[in-house]
């Protein structure tokens, strides 16, 4: 790539965060390290996932709501992980994560379980437990 | 405490290339950021189907996230220190003491805690790298190299980061090289790491190097058999975010990888080395043209991906990196 097609499209999610350093060629053919504020491709890809995880967080929360989910699926989706992150993170099996994430399953948490994933999610057990006041609450 | 080591930030493109050079540097032994990425045989590529990060399969543009930080002090014969914790405390009591030494000590972190990203890009990965130089009050002074200026980030958030768990759990690593040599004669490791590269790229087992290539070309053929447009569009995402966005360089470390083989070029004066940095450039521009037709299909959300297109593309990738590395396969002979 030449220097002067390194693309600065000032991506908005770099905004007040710097830039950063793309290798390219300049006029006589040496490489050197040049300075971008962004690319618009990296902003689509960028933006499409942020918004599938705030997507599945909403929807887990709406269904957490009406006790058809899990309250741990909404932070899940919230903290950006997945079941087998959310697994290795707590130390314990993935099945055990998936039957935690079923509104059933959950259900049947004892309190150290709760604690386990109130600890890790960095928020309180009453939230878990009485996940609807606390929401419908603010 | 207070305390700043007197230290020279820069800016480079990737964290953990970038942090050697820096740490390296500081020693008193300077090399550039591509010729830390060339010389520890970082650059790669890797598709793996069986192996599923956030329901994706992974694919990467170098090696494993740490390659970096354990292979080239062995290559250069320093003898690095470096140590994981299992008690947060002591760990943080120690990276004082360092800095009380005057030591300046790389760090791994997890970038969802790293509370100077920009929040869009703070997600659950493990491996990110950076520099401590020192410590006002509450807060670490940070020296990230892929930020312009040095960060600060509060104590109990870089606690927090450094002990995040899961895939490549940080286990608050420190480390930092002792024993510094003040000139390495760079010709014979130039070589074997070049050597190294190109059998891994050539002829490594299936999944990785430009076998790796062609089955993902492959296997972006095959998608709308196989799977639903959602599932399409987050595959592609991830491609794109895997090669450009966690500071590559652009291009998925080709770029970078090219610098290297100029740098090659000026320091044992072989004509080879500078065509195949040329050819190089030209597989970057290809990857990053692939880049730019993966994020018009997750554009377009519609589920009309071109996906022929892309697939072919990556064969042209393929295709080119096979000549560079074919062409590097000779340098023994000369």
């Amino acid at each position: 790539m030449k220097k002067n097609s390194v693309p600065q499209d000032n991506n908005p999610t770099y905004q007040g965060y710097g830039t950063k350093v793309i290798y390219a060629v300049d006029d006589g053919g040496e490489y050197t390290a040049v300075k971008s504020s962004g690319w618009e491709a990296e902003e689509i890809v960028l933006k499409d996932v942020v918004n599938d995880f705030k997507e599945k967080a909403r929807d887990a929360k709406e269904r957490a709501l009406s006790g058809q989910a899990s309250p741990i699926e909404y932070f899940m989706h919230l903290k950006l992980m997945d079941p087998p992150a959310l697994a290795s993170g707590i130390g314990i099996a993935k099945w055990r994560v998936k039957r935690h994430l079923s509104a059933r399953g959950f259900k049947r948490l004892n309190r150290k379980m709760l604690h386990r994933y109130a600890d890790f999610f960095d928020i309180s057990v009453d939230i878990l437990s009485n996940f609807k006041d606390h929401i419908n609450n603010g | 405490m207070d305390k700043t080591i007197p230290y020279n930030h820069r800016h480079f493109a990737h964290c953990e290339s970038g942090v050697i050079s820096l740490l390296l540097e500081h020693h008193g032994l300077k090399l550039s950021e591509p010729m830390v990425f060339g010389l520890s045989g970082a650059m790669s590529f890797a598709f793996l189907p069986f192996l599923k990060m956030g329901n994706l399969p992974v694919v990467a543009y170098r090696m494993f996230p740490g390659h970096i930080i354990k292979k080239l002090p062995k290559i250069l014969s320093i003898k690095p220190f470096r140590k994981r914790y299992k008690d947060q405390d002591i760990a943080m009591k120690e990276l004082d003491a360092f800095l009380a030494d005057g030591q300046i000590v790389g760090i791994q972190t997890s970038a969802y805690f790293t509370t100077y990203f920009p929040p869009d890009m703070r997600f659950q990965f493990n491996a990110h790298n950076s520099i401590v130089f020192g410590k006002q009050g509450e807060e670490y002074l940070i020296s990230d190299p892929v930020f312009e200026t040095p960060q600060r980030i509060h104590a109990v958030d870089l606690k927090k980061a450094r002990f995040t768990k899961g895939l490549s759990a940080p286990k608050g690593l420190v480390h930092f090289p002792r024993l510094v040599p003040e000139k390495v004669d760079l010709e014979p490791l130039i070589r074997k790491s070049i050597r190294k590269t190109v059998n891994m790229m050539l002829h490594a087992p299936p999944f990785i190097g430009l076998k790796g290539i062609r089955q993902l070309a492959n296997h972006v053929r095959h998608l709308p058999r196989k799977r639903d447009n959602v599932y399409t569009r987050h595959f592609l995402g991830n491609l794109v975010r895997m090669q450009e966005e966690i500071g590559t360089g652009g291009g998925g470390f080709r770029f970078i990888y090219a610098a290297f083989l100029q740098e090659t070029h000026q320091a044992l004066g072989l004509p080879l080395l500078s065509e195949a940095s040329l050819k190089m450039t030209e597989a970057g521009d290809t990857w990053r043209e692939y880049a730019l037709a993966c994020a018009k299909a997750v554009k377009q959300k519609s589920g009309t991906a071109d996906l022929p297109l892309i697939a072919s593309l990556l064969c042209r990738c393929a295709d080119a990196e096979k000549e560079v590395f074919t062409m590097l396969k000779d340098l023994k002979k000369s």
